[in-house]
């Protein structure tokens, strides 16, 4: 692996050599930047993101580059630090001269890092949930993911449909979590949803029997809403069928993953959960427009890397896929240009949807993109 | 009643974890006054070994006793080429030595297996046992019962065979010992190997219940830490009472306290515990000497 | 004067350091780096007051350095107070919660010391993630920028500047600190309790000082990196940050200011330097810290002064 990258940034550095000796003749390569959390207590996310970041640069590549200028990336690792995040922004645009930055897996690393690039004027696609990101735009400030915001709504929407209004909530306290667990709060008086039991539990927490124990024995409680990534989930999934709760079960798009069904075991089934269209890219309907953007990156991504698709690294996808587009239509790698173009995407069809972009939306997706699944006989299925 | 009951089964599976931490803690720390804060990786190996030895075609018992023997291995690795080129350092610099290993530990971790969460099957299935309107998990047994047999093993051990005695004595007091002929550099070796071995079967015993990854080390050996710490540090009967009164305070904490503020609610404990015993609830009361 | 310049020694290399650095360093992240380790190297040499001269050792020094950086983020927020008088009050806060928990836990000794002040940073971090009304939980929150006379303090450059005076600061009262009667209490303290308090030392009352002041460093530490990043998140007050303190007082050197500020240099600059090993980095980090200690189990500057010592003699 080492061995393969050493030899990529010595390919690298050959072609800027090749660059300086010949300006006229070898174009520039593009300089892309990402700070990822690959390790450390997000690396549920940065794992995932990394490994389509170099994969999909190698392709494009190996097939020409964007407009015959190839790609260089240069990815830091963050282990989920924001101070260290910032600087590595810091340094990817002053060491590195990136022209655009895909990463920032956590909300905290992102909106440490967001004033150096607005600082230095070069746009940043961040990788990361919460709706802080992009409300109020910021004007070199993106992200791709669906808010955790658009989460509870989706899940909301759904209780409603079927007539339940009072709900237990349980979250974690990690960043993921409490996020999700304050947009929940805020937005379930629009749903005439009631939540009448609030528990939480700790990112390494390895038993929640005594949270699901009180929700359990909250009078009135008709589903149980679990707002948390990673591990948290599968464990509390677990739980909930060690007390036979028998209660509708919702999860959110943070356990949007074949590895939460592994993990969860026999007690993932009847789970419900909002995501993108990417875990059930071939259960979707051949008219379905997102259908051949999906299988794409599934197929792709489970071959190299070798472990089931997440739609975490799908959101680091849809960002160097933004880039690109944005190269392309701008014809320039101009920071400022890049910029300009970025924020008129237009129906970019990505893993989490059709990306569309105006000056005042920097997400550009709506809630049609988010699916809700069911999870059944251990694979996703679509409800309703 | 049956709140009760759940609170006191989950306390307990979460604490016989803490408590096969903290005996590995004071193994290692009565034969070499080491404080090891690898012990929690020595946990996190046997747990990622026996996933991957059992994913790459080993059955599972075959698995589990190979990565025992791969983490043994370590925990000697780390005494031979770490703790004894060191011999004779402060035990702060052999602490940070310590902290250093548990990060490379997890640094090679992250490349010899990888970054994501995995779970062994359980033993004998994941039907709840219902008892008395409360459920407990057949896993939580064979971690609770798991951690009864290594106690009662290392009773064994340390009172009955001359090996164990010779540890024994070793911790009173390193200096006779050696004067009486006993090797304390393959004392401390051996309890090197042997919190190893205790932390990899705790691995394995809860990996089906608890998830394991390249990085559940660091916070068990913190609450392991702390619960050899409330114990009373060195004493083995302490290190498995505060492992345990620690998963039950989280336990309570969380059910009729607050979620959010559950270990708030178990440190606050052990710091009241140390205000009034400041040698731990098993600690001996030791007076210094000048 | 040979005796006063080898007591200022210390503050007059890091006098050097810092007015010698920006000639050196090219761009605004490597300034940003020093300024790293100024912020670090100063809550360093205030835990080595407490670790290296009174003996003391303390995993939850993370938390006070919590309460600098959440006091200049949440009191400018929340409360209209203006930045430099939050920065004075997180620090005297921190100040005050030290010396009214250090009377109850110092009496502790050795591993259940480093338990209970474990619990202690434990319990503010936990205020600190959950708090989320205030302090923006997990995901952080801005730190309001300080404004001065109507100037704004802002740009990579005038933090550096800042943060060393702080630095030098910090390494001057130390030095003072050490050789003043506290100082030598604290010497003796360390070598044998039992034997200080003989000699009519308030034992108690050293080792409360030590701690204190301690947490002022620390805070202060914190504060400044906060207005630094211009945003702070509770990873600042965790646990792996108190380990992360104490390795650097242990790997420059018990009892060395220069080594405090040099152990804060390694485990800043290291992470910086070593991203050329990719995933191969955190083996890297942990094999370095095991060889430093087994090489030089002194800390880095004791064993190299011993070394020049050792040959010149």
């Amino acid at each position: 692996m080492t061995c393969h990258s050493a030899l990529k940034s010595l390919l690298g550095g050959a072609t800027l050599a090749l660059a300086l000796a010949a300006p006229a003749v070898a174009q520039e390569t593009i300089k892309i930047g990402a700070v990822l959390s690959a390790t450390g207590p997000a690396s549920f996310l940065g794992d995932p993101e990394e490994k389509t970041l170099k994969l999909y640069v190698d392709r494009i590549n190996a097939a020409g580059g964007v407009g015959g200028r190839k790609i260089q990336l240069v990815t830091y690792d963050d282990g989920g630090d924001a101070n260290k995040a910032k600087t590595f922004a810091q340094r990817l645009v002053e060491e590195d001269k990136i022209v655009a930055m895909v990463g920032g897996s956590t909300t905290g690393t992102t909106m440490a890092m967001i004033p150096v690039f607005e600082d230095a004027e070069v746009p940043f696609i961040s990788l990361a949930g919460a709706i802080e990101i992009v409300e109020p735009v910021r004007k070199f400030v993106f992200k791709t993911p669906h808010t955790d915001k658009m989460a509870c709504e989706k899940i909301f929407d759904d209780l409603k449909k079927r007539s339940l209004a009072k709900i237990g909530l349980v979250s974690g306290t990690g960043g993921f979590g409490a996020s999700m667990r304050k947009q929940c709060l805020a937005v379930a008086a629009k749903y005439g949803v009631e939540i009448v039991a609030d528990e939480t539990y700790g990112p390494k927490d390895t038993d929640v029997t005594p949270q699901l124990t009180k929700i359990k024995g909250t009078a009135g409680v008709q589903a149980v809403v679990n707002a948390d990534f990673g591990q948290g989930p599968a464990i509390v999934t677990r739980n909930y069928r060690q007390l036979g709760i028998t209660l509708p079960f919702y999860q959110s798009h943070g356990v949007a993953s074949k590895q939460f069904i592994d993990l969860a075991g026999e007690a993932a089934n009847g789970v419900r959960l909002p995501a993108s269209a990417l875990l059930v890219a071939d259960k979707l309907p051949d008219s379905d427009p997102q259908k051949k953007t999906v299988v794409g990156y599934k197929t792709t991504f489970e071959e190299v890397a070798k472990q089931p698709v997440s739609t975490f690294g799908g959101h680091a996808y849809d960002g160097l896929m933004m880039v690109v587009d944005a190269v392309k239509r701008a014809n320039s790698t101009e920071p400022k240009k890049l910029r300009d173009a970025i924020e008129a995407t237009k129906g970019l069809m990505g893993t989490a949807g059709a990306i569309t972009m105006t000056p005042t939306d920097h997400m550009g997706l709506d809630l049609t993109a988010f699916r809700m699944l069911e999870i059944k006989n251990g694979d996703w299925t679509l409800a309703n | 009643m049956a709140e009760l009951l759940q609170f006191i089964f989950s306390g307990l599976t979460v604490g016989a974890v803490y408590a096969l931490v903290a005996l590995g803690f004071t193994i290692i720390y009565n034969a070499s006054d080491v404080v090891n804060f690898a012990q929690g990786e020595f946990v996190m190996l046997g747990g990622m070994a026996t996933v991957f030895l059992a994913a790459a075609g080993l059955p599972l018992p075959l698995a589990a006793i190979a990565a025992v023997v791969v983490t043994v291995a370590v925990g000697l690795g780390l005494y031979l080429f770490a703790i004894k080129p060191a011999r004779g350092a402060s035990a702060v610099t052999l602490i940070i030595i310590t902290i250093g290993a548990s990060i490379a530990l997890r640094g090679a971790a992250q490349i010899v297996f990888d970054k994501q969460f995995h779970r062994l099957p359980s033993f004998s299935g994941d039907d709840p046992i219902h008892i008395l309107g409360a459920t407990i998990l057949p896993q939580s047994l064979w971690v609770i019962g798991g951690a009864g047999v290594i106690l009662a093993a290392l009773w064994w051990f340390f009172r009955v065979t001359l090996t164990g005695k010779a540890v024994l004595a070793t911790a009173a007091n390193r200096l006779a010992a050696s004067l009486v002929g006993i090797d304390t550099r393959f004392v401390v070796g051996l309890s090197f190997a042997l919190s190893a071995a205790i932390g990899a079967i705790a691995g394995i015993l809860v990996a089906p219940i608890t998830l394991t990854s390249y990085e559940v080390g660091t916070m068990l050996a913190l609450k392991g830490f702390a619960a050899a710490m409330l114990g009373g540090m060195g004493n083995p009967i302490g290190a498995v009472a505060g492992g345990l009164l620690i998963g039950l305070l989280e336990a309570f904490g969380a059910g009729y306290l607050s979620s959010t503020y559950k270990d708030a609610f178990a440190f606050v404990v052990i710091l009241l515990v140390l205000f009034v015993m400041p040698g731990g609830l098993f600690g001996a009361r030791s007076v210094e000497r000048v | 004067m040979p005796a006063l310049l080898r007591r200022f020694l210390p503050v007059l290399i890091l006098l050097a350091l810092v007015v010698a650095l920006p000639f050196l360093l090219k761009s605004a992240y490597q300034l940003r780096v020093a300024t790293l380790v100024f912020t670090a190297g100063l809550t360093a040499i205030g835990l080595n007051i407490l670790m290296g001269h009174a003996g003391q050792v303390s995993l939850g020094h993370a938390g006070f350095g919590g309460i600098g950086a959440y006091a200049v983020a949440i009191l400018p927020t929340h409360y209209g107070i203006h930045p430099l008088a939050a920065f004075g009050l997180g620090v005297c806060a921190a100040g005050l919660l030290a010396y009214a928990v250090g009377r109850p836990i110092l009496r502790l000794r050795g591993h259940y010391l480093a338990v209970a002040t474990l619990g202690m940073g434990m319990l503010i971090a936990m205020v600190i993630q959950n708090q989320q009304g205030l302090t923006g939980g997990p995901d952080g929150m801005q730190v309001p920028r300080m404004e001065l006379f109507g100037w704004r303090v802002r740009g990579a450059e005038t933090w550096y500047w800042i943060c060393g005076g702080f630095l030098i600061l910090g390494a001057v009262l130390a030095v003072n600190l050490i050789d003043s009667p506290t100082g030598r209490a604290l010497r003796a303290v360390h070598d044998s309790e039992v034997a200080a308090r003989v000699l009519g030392i308030d034992v108690a009352r050293a080792k409360l000082t030590a701690f204190t002041i301690s947490a002022v460093y620390a805070a202060t530490g914190g504060a400044l990196l906060a207005f630094v990043n211009a945003f702070v998140t509770p990873d600042i007050a965790g646990f792996l940050h108190s380990v992360e303190l104490v390795t650097m007082v242990v790997l420059g050197g018990l009892g060395s200011v220069v080594g405090a500020v040099v152990g804060a240099t390694i485990l800043v600059v290291l992470p910086q330097v070593l991203t050329v090993f990719h995933e191969y980095e955190h083996l890297a980090i942990g094999l370095i810290m095991i060889g430093v200690m087994i090489f030089m189990r002194a800390g880095v500057v004791p064993t190299l002064i011993g070394l020049v010592r050792g040959r010149s003699a």
